[in-house]
Protein backbone atom coordinates (compact mmCIF):
# COMPACT_ATOMS: atom_id res chain seq x y z
CA UNK A 1 0.00 0.00 0.00
CA UNK A 2 1.36 3.41 -0.99
CA UNK A 3 1.87 5.65 2.06
CA UNK A 4 0.96 9.31 2.14
CA UNK A 5 3.56 11.74 0.83
CA UNK A 6 4.48 14.19 3.58
CA UNK A 7 7.18 16.18 1.80
CA UNK A 8 6.79 16.78 -1.90
CA UNK A 9 9.51 18.69 -3.72
CA UNK A 10 9.29 19.19 -7.48
CA UNK A 11 11.89 20.80 -9.73
CA UNK A 12 13.13 23.02 -6.93
CA UNK A 13 15.76 25.53 -7.97
CA UNK A 14 17.33 28.30 -5.94
CA UNK A 15 19.78 30.84 -7.24
CA UNK A 16 21.17 33.43 -4.84
CA UNK A 17 21.87 36.84 -6.28
CA UNK A 18 25.02 38.12 -4.66
CA UNK A 19 26.55 41.59 -4.66
CA UNK A 20 27.11 43.76 -7.70
CA UNK A 21 29.49 42.23 -10.24
CA UNK A 22 29.36 38.80 -8.61
CA UNK A 23 28.18 35.68 -10.38
CA UNK A 24 24.84 34.39 -9.01
CA UNK A 25 25.18 31.27 -6.89
CA UNK A 26 23.04 28.30 -7.86
CA UNK A 27 22.37 26.46 -4.60
CA UNK A 28 19.73 24.02 -5.86
CA UNK A 29 19.10 22.67 -9.33
CA UNK A 30 15.87 20.92 -10.24
CA UNK A 31 15.51 19.00 -6.98
CA UNK A 32 12.80 16.32 -6.97
CA UNK A 33 12.17 14.52 -3.70
CA UNK A 34 9.31 12.81 -1.90
CA UNK A 35 9.29 11.76 1.74
CA UNK A 36 6.63 9.34 2.93
CA UNK A 37 4.59 9.30 6.10
CA UNK A 38 6.25 7.65 9.08
CA UNK A 39 9.73 7.35 7.60
CA UNK A 40 13.03 8.74 8.87
CA UNK A 41 14.68 10.38 5.90
CA UNK A 42 18.37 11.31 5.99
CA UNK A 43 19.39 14.18 3.75
CA UNK A 44 23.08 13.59 3.30
CA UNK A 45 25.52 15.92 1.61
CA UNK A 46 28.87 17.65 2.00
CA UNK A 47 29.07 21.21 3.33
CA UNK A 48 27.56 23.66 0.86
CA UNK A 49 25.55 20.98 -0.97
CA UNK A 50 22.27 22.87 -0.52
CA UNK A 51 20.79 20.93 2.40
CA UNK A 52 20.07 24.00 4.55
CA UNK A 53 18.75 25.92 1.53
CA UNK A 54 16.29 23.08 0.84
CA UNK A 55 15.16 22.98 4.46
CA UNK A 56 14.79 26.77 4.65
CA UNK A 57 12.65 26.72 1.51
CA UNK A 58 10.52 23.96 3.03
CA UNK A 59 10.04 26.09 6.15
CA UNK A 60 9.19 29.23 4.16
CA UNK A 61 12.29 31.12 5.28
CA UNK A 62 13.72 31.34 1.76
CA UNK A 63 11.77 31.81 -1.46
CA UNK A 64 12.55 29.36 -4.28
CA UNK A 65 13.64 30.66 -7.67
CA UNK A 66 11.41 28.02 -9.29
CA UNK A 67 9.75 24.74 -8.48
CA UNK A 68 7.20 23.76 -5.88
CA UNK A 69 7.14 22.30 -2.39
CA UNK A 70 4.30 20.83 -0.43
CA UNK A 71 4.27 19.75 3.20
CA UNK A 72 1.46 17.47 4.36
CA UNK A 73 -0.24 18.14 1.05
CA UNK A 74 -0.29 21.90 1.48
CA UNK A 75 1.82 24.86 0.43
CA UNK A 76 4.05 26.35 3.13
CA UNK A 77 2.66 29.76 2.15
CA UNK A 78 -0.44 28.64 3.99
CA UNK A 79 0.49 29.58 7.57
CA UNK A 80 -1.66 26.79 9.03
CA UNK A 81 0.55 24.15 7.39
CA UNK A 82 3.21 25.06 9.94
CA UNK A 83 0.97 24.14 12.84
CA UNK A 84 1.70 20.45 12.17
CA UNK A 85 5.44 20.83 11.69
CA UNK A 86 8.35 20.93 14.13
CA UNK A 87 11.62 22.51 13.06
CA UNK A 88 15.10 22.64 14.52
CA UNK A 89 17.43 24.98 12.60
CA UNK A 90 21.15 24.39 12.16
CA UNK A 91 23.22 25.53 15.17
CA UNK A 92 20.22 26.59 17.23
CA UNK A 93 20.08 30.13 18.52
CA UNK A 94 17.38 31.12 20.95
CA UNK A 95 16.41 34.14 23.02
CA UNK A 96 19.09 33.79 25.68
CA UNK A 97 17.35 36.10 28.15
CA UNK A 98 14.47 33.63 28.50
CA UNK A 99 14.46 30.57 30.73
CA UNK A 100 13.89 27.08 29.32
CA UNK A 101 10.28 27.14 30.51
CA UNK A 102 9.65 30.63 29.17
CA UNK A 103 10.95 29.84 25.70
CA UNK A 104 8.75 26.76 25.36
CA UNK A 105 5.76 28.77 26.58
CA UNK A 106 6.56 31.49 24.05
CA UNK A 107 6.69 29.01 21.16
CA UNK A 108 3.51 27.36 22.44
CA UNK A 109 1.71 30.71 22.16
CA UNK A 110 2.82 31.01 18.53
CA UNK A 111 0.80 27.84 17.87
CA UNK A 112 -2.19 29.35 19.72
CA UNK A 113 -2.17 26.34 22.03
CA UNK A 114 -4.32 26.56 25.17
CA UNK A 115 -2.37 27.69 28.26
CA UNK A 116 -2.94 24.41 30.03
CA UNK A 117 -1.64 22.38 27.08
CA UNK A 118 1.45 24.61 26.90
CA UNK A 119 2.13 24.10 30.59
CA UNK A 120 1.69 20.33 30.40
CA UNK A 121 3.79 19.96 27.27
CA UNK A 122 6.53 22.23 28.64
CA UNK A 123 6.88 20.05 31.74
CA UNK A 124 6.78 16.79 29.79
CA UNK A 125 9.20 17.96 27.06
CA UNK A 126 11.73 19.32 29.53
CA UNK A 127 11.63 15.94 31.22
CA UNK A 128 11.93 14.14 27.89
CA UNK A 129 15.08 16.06 26.89
CA UNK A 130 16.54 15.87 30.40
CA UNK A 131 16.31 19.57 31.24
CA UNK A 132 13.69 19.52 33.99
CA UNK A 133 16.21 20.67 36.60
CA UNK A 134 17.17 23.64 34.35
CA UNK A 135 13.59 24.77 33.67
CA UNK A 136 14.11 28.15 35.35
CA UNK A 137 17.63 28.78 34.11
CA UNK A 138 18.23 31.46 31.47
CA UNK A 139 19.42 30.02 28.15
CA UNK A 140 22.53 32.24 28.23
CA UNK A 141 23.86 29.82 30.86
CA UNK A 142 23.18 26.72 28.72
CA UNK A 143 25.92 24.62 27.11
CA UNK A 144 25.81 23.79 23.39
CA UNK A 145 24.35 20.34 24.16
CA UNK A 146 21.67 21.82 26.41
CA UNK A 147 20.72 24.35 23.72
CA UNK A 148 20.38 21.54 21.19
CA UNK A 149 18.05 19.76 23.62
CA UNK A 150 15.91 22.83 24.14
CA UNK A 151 15.91 23.10 20.34
CA UNK A 152 14.43 19.63 20.09
CA UNK A 153 11.90 20.42 22.83
CA UNK A 154 10.68 23.56 21.01
CA UNK A 155 10.39 21.56 17.78
CA UNK A 156 7.98 19.19 19.54
CA UNK A 157 5.88 21.71 21.51
CA UNK A 158 2.99 21.35 19.03
CA UNK A 159 3.13 17.54 18.87
CA UNK A 160 3.95 17.76 15.13
CA UNK A 161 3.25 15.21 12.42
CA UNK A 162 6.44 16.12 10.59
CA UNK A 163 9.75 16.98 12.26
CA UNK A 164 12.44 18.72 10.21
CA UNK A 165 15.90 18.83 11.75
CA UNK A 166 18.83 20.66 10.19
CA UNK A 167 22.12 19.05 11.27
CA UNK A 168 20.73 17.96 14.65
CA UNK A 169 23.94 16.11 15.63
CA UNK A 170 26.21 19.02 14.77
CA UNK A 171 28.47 20.02 17.67
CA UNK A 172 27.25 17.26 19.98
CA UNK A 173 29.57 14.87 21.81
CA UNK A 174 29.17 11.09 21.27
CA UNK A 175 26.73 10.81 24.18
CA UNK A 176 24.66 13.71 22.89
CA UNK A 177 24.61 12.18 19.40
CA UNK A 178 23.48 8.85 20.76
CA UNK A 179 20.68 10.55 22.71
CA UNK A 180 19.64 12.45 19.60
CA UNK A 181 19.49 9.23 17.58
CA UNK A 182 17.37 7.67 20.32
CA UNK A 183 15.07 10.67 20.24
CA UNK A 184 14.62 10.45 16.47
CA UNK A 185 13.90 6.74 16.71
CA UNK A 186 11.39 7.48 19.44
CA UNK A 187 9.64 9.98 17.15
CA UNK A 188 9.41 7.29 14.46
CA UNK A 189 7.87 4.92 17.01
CA UNK A 190 5.23 7.58 17.67
CA UNK A 191 4.38 7.52 13.95
CA UNK A 192 5.96 10.88 13.11
CA UNK A 193 7.84 11.58 9.91
CA UNK A 194 11.40 12.82 10.45
CA UNK A 195 13.44 14.62 7.81
CA UNK A 196 16.94 15.50 8.88
CA UNK A 197 20.07 16.73 7.21
CA UNK A 198 23.56 15.62 8.10
CA UNK A 199 27.02 15.17 6.73
CA UNK A 200 27.81 12.46 9.29
CA UNK A 201 27.23 9.13 7.51
CA UNK A 202 27.44 7.06 10.69
CA UNK A 203 24.37 8.75 12.20
CA UNK A 204 22.45 8.55 8.97
CA UNK A 205 23.02 4.84 8.36
CA UNK A 206 22.04 3.97 11.92
CA UNK A 207 18.57 5.47 11.95
CA UNK A 208 17.32 6.27 8.44
CA UNK A 209 14.78 4.33 6.43
CA UNK A 210 15.81 6.17 3.27
CA UNK A 211 18.68 8.41 2.33
CA UNK A 212 19.05 11.14 -0.26
CA UNK A 213 22.53 12.27 -1.30
CA UNK A 214 22.71 15.90 -2.36
CA UNK A 215 25.84 17.25 -4.02
CA UNK A 216 26.20 20.66 -5.61
CA UNK A 217 22.48 21.34 -5.36
CA UNK A 218 21.54 18.12 -7.21
CA UNK A 219 20.10 14.92 -5.76
CA UNK A 220 22.52 12.26 -6.98
CA UNK A 221 21.16 9.19 -5.20
CA UNK A 222 18.08 8.25 -3.24
CA UNK A 223 16.98 4.99 -1.65
CA UNK A 224 17.15 2.69 1.35
CA UNK A 225 20.53 1.70 2.76
CA UNK A 226 20.27 -1.80 1.31
CA UNK A 227 19.45 -0.38 -2.14
CA UNK A 228 22.34 2.07 -2.12
CA UNK A 229 24.85 -0.46 -0.83
CA UNK A 230 23.49 -3.36 -2.86
CA UNK A 231 26.84 -4.98 -3.56
CA UNK A 232 27.67 -4.98 0.16
CA UNK A 233 31.32 -4.05 -0.45
CA UNK A 234 31.20 -0.49 0.82
CA UNK A 235 30.19 1.29 3.97
CA UNK A 236 27.86 4.29 3.58
CA UNK A 237 30.84 6.58 4.25
CA UNK A 238 32.89 4.99 1.42
CA UNK A 239 29.88 5.09 -0.87
CA UNK A 240 29.18 8.74 -0.03
CA UNK A 241 32.81 9.80 -0.59
CA UNK A 242 32.93 7.94 -3.91
CA UNK A 243 29.72 9.59 -5.14
CA UNK A 244 30.94 13.06 -4.15
CA UNK A 245 34.35 12.53 -5.77
CA UNK A 246 32.87 11.10 -8.97
CA UNK A 247 30.63 14.14 -9.24
CA UNK A 248 33.52 16.54 -8.69
CA UNK A 249 35.55 14.80 -11.38
CA UNK A 250 32.57 15.21 -13.69
CA UNK B 1 -2.58 36.18 20.57
CA UNK B 2 0.53 35.49 18.46
CA UNK B 3 1.18 39.23 18.05
CA UNK B 4 0.77 39.61 21.80
CA UNK B 5 3.24 36.77 22.46
CA UNK B 6 5.87 38.45 20.27
CA UNK B 7 5.14 41.83 21.86
CA UNK B 8 5.52 40.50 25.40
CA UNK B 9 8.73 38.74 24.41
CA UNK B 10 10.13 41.94 22.88
CA UNK B 11 9.24 43.80 26.08
CA UNK B 12 10.92 41.12 28.19
CA UNK B 13 14.06 41.37 26.08
CA UNK B 14 14.22 45.12 26.62
CA UNK B 15 13.58 45.07 30.34
CA UNK B 16 16.15 42.33 30.88
CA UNK B 17 18.78 44.41 29.09
CA UNK B 18 21.00 46.35 31.49
CA UNK B 19 21.65 49.08 28.93
CA UNK B 20 18.01 50.16 29.12
CA UNK B 21 18.26 50.56 32.89
CA UNK B 22 21.46 52.55 32.54
CA UNK B 23 19.74 54.90 30.10
CA UNK B 24 16.67 55.21 32.35
CA UNK B 25 18.69 55.87 35.51
CA UNK B 26 20.88 58.39 33.71
CA UNK B 27 17.81 60.21 32.40
CA UNK B 28 16.25 60.31 35.89
CA UNK B 29 19.49 61.70 37.34
CA UNK B 30 19.49 64.37 34.65
CA UNK B 31 15.83 65.27 35.24
CA UNK B 32 16.40 65.41 39.02
CA UNK B 33 19.63 67.32 38.46
CA UNK B 34 17.73 70.10 36.69
CA UNK B 35 16.82 71.33 40.15
CA UNK B 36 20.49 72.26 40.70
CA UNK B 37 20.53 74.09 37.40
CA UNK B 38 17.42 75.99 38.47
CA UNK B 39 19.09 76.92 41.77
CA UNK B 40 21.95 78.58 39.93
CA UNK B 41 19.55 80.69 37.88
CA UNK B 42 17.70 83.69 39.13
CA UNK B 43 13.92 83.29 38.74
CA UNK B 44 11.92 81.00 36.46
CA UNK B 45 13.15 77.87 38.24
CA UNK B 46 10.01 76.01 37.29
CA UNK B 47 10.37 76.84 33.59
CA UNK B 48 13.99 75.67 33.58
CA UNK B 49 13.11 72.36 35.22
CA UNK B 50 10.28 71.82 32.70
CA UNK B 51 12.51 72.74 29.75
CA UNK B 52 15.36 70.58 30.91
CA UNK B 53 13.16 67.69 32.03
CA UNK B 54 11.17 67.50 28.78
CA UNK B 55 14.37 67.74 26.74
CA UNK B 56 15.82 64.84 28.77
CA UNK B 57 12.71 62.69 28.25
CA UNK B 58 12.84 63.47 24.54
CA UNK B 59 16.57 62.78 24.20
CA UNK B 60 16.58 59.52 26.13
CA UNK B 61 13.36 58.41 24.47
CA UNK B 62 14.98 58.96 21.08
CA UNK B 63 18.05 57.01 22.22
CA UNK B 64 15.85 54.11 23.30
CA UNK B 65 13.65 54.19 20.20
CA UNK B 66 16.64 54.18 17.85
CA UNK B 67 18.84 51.86 19.89
CA UNK B 68 16.12 49.24 20.36
CA UNK B 69 14.20 49.89 17.13
CA UNK B 70 17.10 49.29 14.74
CA UNK B 71 17.62 45.79 16.12
CA UNK B 72 13.97 44.73 16.06
CA UNK B 73 14.43 42.59 12.95
CA UNK B 74 18.11 42.85 11.95
CA UNK B 75 19.34 41.62 15.34
CA UNK B 76 16.98 38.64 15.07
CA UNK B 77 18.51 37.82 11.70
CA UNK B 78 22.10 38.40 12.85
CA UNK B 79 21.56 36.29 15.99
CA UNK B 80 19.53 33.70 14.00
CA UNK B 81 16.73 33.70 16.55
CA UNK B 82 14.22 34.41 13.80
CA UNK B 83 14.36 30.97 12.17
CA UNK B 84 12.57 29.10 14.93
CA UNK B 85 9.97 31.85 15.31
CA UNK B 86 9.05 32.13 11.63
CA UNK B 87 8.93 28.35 11.22
CA UNK B 88 5.91 28.49 13.53
CA UNK B 89 2.44 29.44 12.25
CA UNK B 90 2.96 33.19 12.47
CA UNK B 91 2.99 35.48 9.44
CA UNK B 92 5.87 37.86 8.88
CA UNK B 93 3.53 40.86 9.17
CA UNK B 94 2.20 39.54 12.49
CA UNK B 95 5.79 39.15 13.67
CA UNK B 96 6.61 42.76 12.70
CA UNK B 97 3.48 44.06 14.42
CA UNK B 98 4.38 42.12 17.56
CA UNK B 99 7.92 43.48 17.60
CA UNK B 100 6.62 47.01 17.06
CA UNK B 101 3.95 46.72 19.76
CA UNK B 102 6.53 45.31 22.19
CA UNK B 103 8.82 48.26 21.68
CA UNK B 104 5.93 50.73 21.97
CA UNK B 105 5.11 49.13 25.32
CA UNK B 106 8.74 49.39 26.44
CA UNK B 107 8.94 53.03 25.37
CA UNK B 108 5.59 53.76 27.02
CA UNK B 109 6.73 52.38 30.37
CA UNK B 110 9.99 54.30 30.17
CA UNK B 111 8.34 57.57 29.17
CA UNK B 112 5.87 57.20 32.05
CA UNK B 113 8.73 56.57 34.53
CA UNK B 114 10.68 59.57 33.19
CA UNK B 115 7.51 61.71 33.25
CA UNK B 116 6.92 60.72 36.88
CA UNK B 117 10.53 61.68 37.59
CA UNK B 118 9.88 65.13 36.12
CA UNK B 119 6.67 65.59 38.13
CA UNK B 120 8.44 64.51 41.34
CA UNK B 121 11.26 66.98 40.63
CA UNK B 122 8.75 69.79 40.10
CA UNK B 123 6.88 68.85 43.28
CA UNK B 124 10.12 68.87 45.23
CA UNK B 125 10.86 72.31 43.80
CA UNK B 126 7.44 73.53 44.95
CA UNK B 127 8.11 72.11 48.41
CA UNK B 128 11.53 73.82 48.53
CA UNK B 129 9.97 77.22 47.83
CA UNK B 130 7.11 76.55 50.25
CA UNK B 131 4.57 76.56 47.39
CA UNK B 132 1.60 74.18 47.08
CA UNK B 133 3.11 70.81 46.18
CA UNK B 134 0.37 69.80 43.70
CA UNK B 135 0.50 73.08 41.81
CA UNK B 136 2.55 71.73 38.91
CA UNK B 137 1.64 72.27 35.28
CA UNK B 138 -0.84 69.53 34.18
CA UNK B 139 -0.07 70.45 30.56
CA UNK B 140 3.21 68.63 30.89
CA UNK B 141 1.25 65.52 29.96
CA UNK B 142 0.48 67.09 26.59
CA UNK B 143 4.19 67.57 25.84
CA UNK B 144 5.10 64.11 27.12
CA UNK B 145 2.27 62.59 25.06
CA UNK B 146 3.57 64.30 21.92
CA UNK B 147 7.08 63.05 22.68
CA UNK B 148 5.69 59.53 22.90
CA UNK B 149 3.86 59.83 19.58
CA UNK B 150 7.05 61.10 17.96
CA UNK B 151 8.95 58.13 19.44
CA UNK B 152 6.30 55.75 18.07
CA UNK B 153 6.80 57.23 14.60
CA UNK B 154 10.59 57.11 14.93
CA UNK B 155 10.35 53.46 15.98
CA UNK B 156 8.39 52.72 12.81
CA UNK B 157 11.21 54.36 10.81
CA UNK B 158 13.78 52.22 12.65
CA UNK B 159 11.66 49.10 12.09
CA UNK B 160 11.51 49.77 8.36
CA UNK B 161 15.30 50.09 8.07
CA UNK B 162 15.73 47.08 10.32
CA UNK B 163 13.93 44.85 7.80
CA UNK B 164 16.44 45.29 4.99
CA UNK B 165 19.74 46.50 6.36
CA UNK B 166 22.24 45.86 9.12
CA UNK B 167 21.89 47.22 12.64
CA UNK B 168 24.65 49.80 12.11
CA UNK B 169 23.25 51.12 8.83
CA UNK B 170 19.73 51.17 10.27
CA UNK B 171 21.05 53.33 13.14
CA UNK B 172 22.69 55.78 10.74
CA UNK B 173 19.61 56.01 8.51
CA UNK B 174 17.15 56.40 11.40
CA UNK B 175 19.27 59.05 13.07
CA UNK B 176 19.51 60.92 9.75
CA UNK B 177 15.73 60.80 9.33
CA UNK B 178 15.34 62.07 12.89
CA UNK B 179 17.64 65.04 12.28
CA UNK B 180 16.20 65.89 8.86
CA UNK B 181 12.68 65.37 10.20
CA UNK B 182 13.33 68.20 12.64
CA UNK B 183 14.60 70.64 10.04
CA UNK B 184 12.16 69.71 7.27
CA UNK B 185 10.46 73.10 7.62
CA UNK B 186 13.76 74.77 6.67
CA UNK B 187 13.99 72.56 3.58
CA UNK B 188 10.62 73.93 2.41
CA UNK B 189 11.78 77.51 2.94
CA UNK B 190 15.05 76.83 1.11
CA UNK B 191 13.11 75.23 -1.74
CA UNK B 192 10.81 78.19 -2.32
CA UNK B 193 13.28 80.19 -4.42
CA UNK B 194 15.69 77.53 -5.65
CA UNK B 195 14.32 76.42 -9.05
CA UNK B 196 14.80 72.74 -9.83
CA UNK B 197 16.74 72.09 -6.63
CA UNK B 198 13.80 73.64 -4.86
CA UNK B 199 11.50 71.09 -6.45
CA UNK B 200 13.71 68.33 -5.04
CA UNK B 201 13.81 69.95 -1.60
CA UNK B 202 10.02 70.24 -1.61
CA UNK B 203 9.80 66.56 -2.56
CA UNK B 204 12.02 65.65 0.39
CA UNK B 205 9.91 67.90 2.61
CA UNK B 206 6.72 66.08 1.74
CA UNK B 207 8.26 62.60 1.85
CA UNK B 208 10.01 62.85 5.20
CA UNK B 209 8.18 62.82 8.54
CA UNK B 210 7.63 66.29 9.99
CA UNK B 211 8.95 65.46 13.42
CA UNK B 212 9.20 69.10 14.51
CA UNK B 213 5.38 69.14 14.59
CA UNK B 214 5.53 66.97 17.70
CA UNK B 215 7.84 69.35 19.53
CA UNK B 216 5.65 71.47 21.78
CA UNK B 217 8.10 71.60 24.68
CA UNK B 218 8.75 75.33 24.25
CA UNK B 219 5.04 76.20 24.19
CA UNK B 220 4.33 74.14 27.30
CA UNK B 221 7.32 75.55 29.22
CA UNK B 222 6.25 79.10 28.31
CA UNK B 223 2.58 78.50 29.06
CA UNK B 224 1.44 79.03 25.47
CA UNK B 225 -1.91 77.36 24.79
CA UNK B 226 -2.28 74.82 21.97
CA UNK B 227 -5.56 74.15 20.18
CA UNK B 228 -6.97 70.63 20.79
CA UNK B 229 -7.37 70.21 17.02
CA UNK B 230 -3.59 70.44 16.69
CA UNK B 231 -3.20 67.31 18.80
CA UNK B 232 -5.79 65.51 16.71
CA UNK B 233 -4.13 66.42 13.40
CA UNK B 234 -0.60 65.54 14.51
CA UNK B 235 -1.77 62.24 16.00
CA UNK B 236 -3.63 61.34 12.81
CA UNK B 237 -0.57 62.35 10.80
CA UNK B 238 1.64 60.04 12.91
CA UNK B 239 -0.89 57.23 12.58
CA UNK B 240 -1.09 57.56 8.79
CA UNK B 241 2.65 57.92 8.34
CA UNK B 242 3.37 55.05 10.74
CA UNK B 243 0.89 52.78 8.93
CA UNK B 244 2.61 53.47 5.61
CA UNK B 245 6.04 52.75 7.14
CA UNK B 246 4.92 49.47 8.70
CA UNK B 247 3.14 48.48 5.47
CA UNK B 248 6.37 49.14 3.58
CA UNK B 249 8.38 47.21 6.17
CA UNK B 250 6.00 44.27 5.81
CA UNK B 251 6.20 44.41 1.99
CA UNK B 252 10.02 44.27 2.09
CA UNK B 253 10.27 41.71 4.90
CA UNK B 254 7.84 39.27 3.25
CA UNK B 255 10.04 39.14 0.16
CA UNK B 256 13.31 38.79 2.01
CA UNK B 257 15.24 35.52 2.02
CA UNK B 258 16.31 34.66 5.56
CA UNK B 259 19.62 33.00 4.71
Amino acid sequence: MQTKIVIEIAQLTKTYTLGLGQVPLRALEGLDLNVHEGEVFGFLGPNGAGKTTTIKILMGLIHPTSGTTKLLGQSIDNIQTKSKIGFLPESSHFYEYLTASEILTFYGHLFDLPKRTIKERTISLLKQVGLESSANMQLRKFSKGMLQRIGIAQALINDPELVVLDEPMSGLDPIGRKEMRGLIQNLKTQGKTVFFSSHITHDVEMICDRIGILVGGRLLRIGGLSELLADGKETLEDYFIRIVQEDRLG
Amino acid sequence: MKILAVAVNTYKEAIRDKILYNLLIFSLILIGGSILLATLTVGEQKKIIIDFGLASINLFGVFMAIFLGIGLVSKEIEKRTLYTVLSKPIGRTEFLLGKYAGLLLTLGVNVVVMGMGLYLTLMFNQFRWALPIWDVDPRLIEAIGMIYIELALLTAVALLFSTFTTTTLAAIFTLSIYVIGHVSGDLMKMGENSGQVGFLLKGIYYALPHLSNFDIKGQVANGIAIEPIYFLYTTLYALAYGTILIGLASFIFKRRDLR
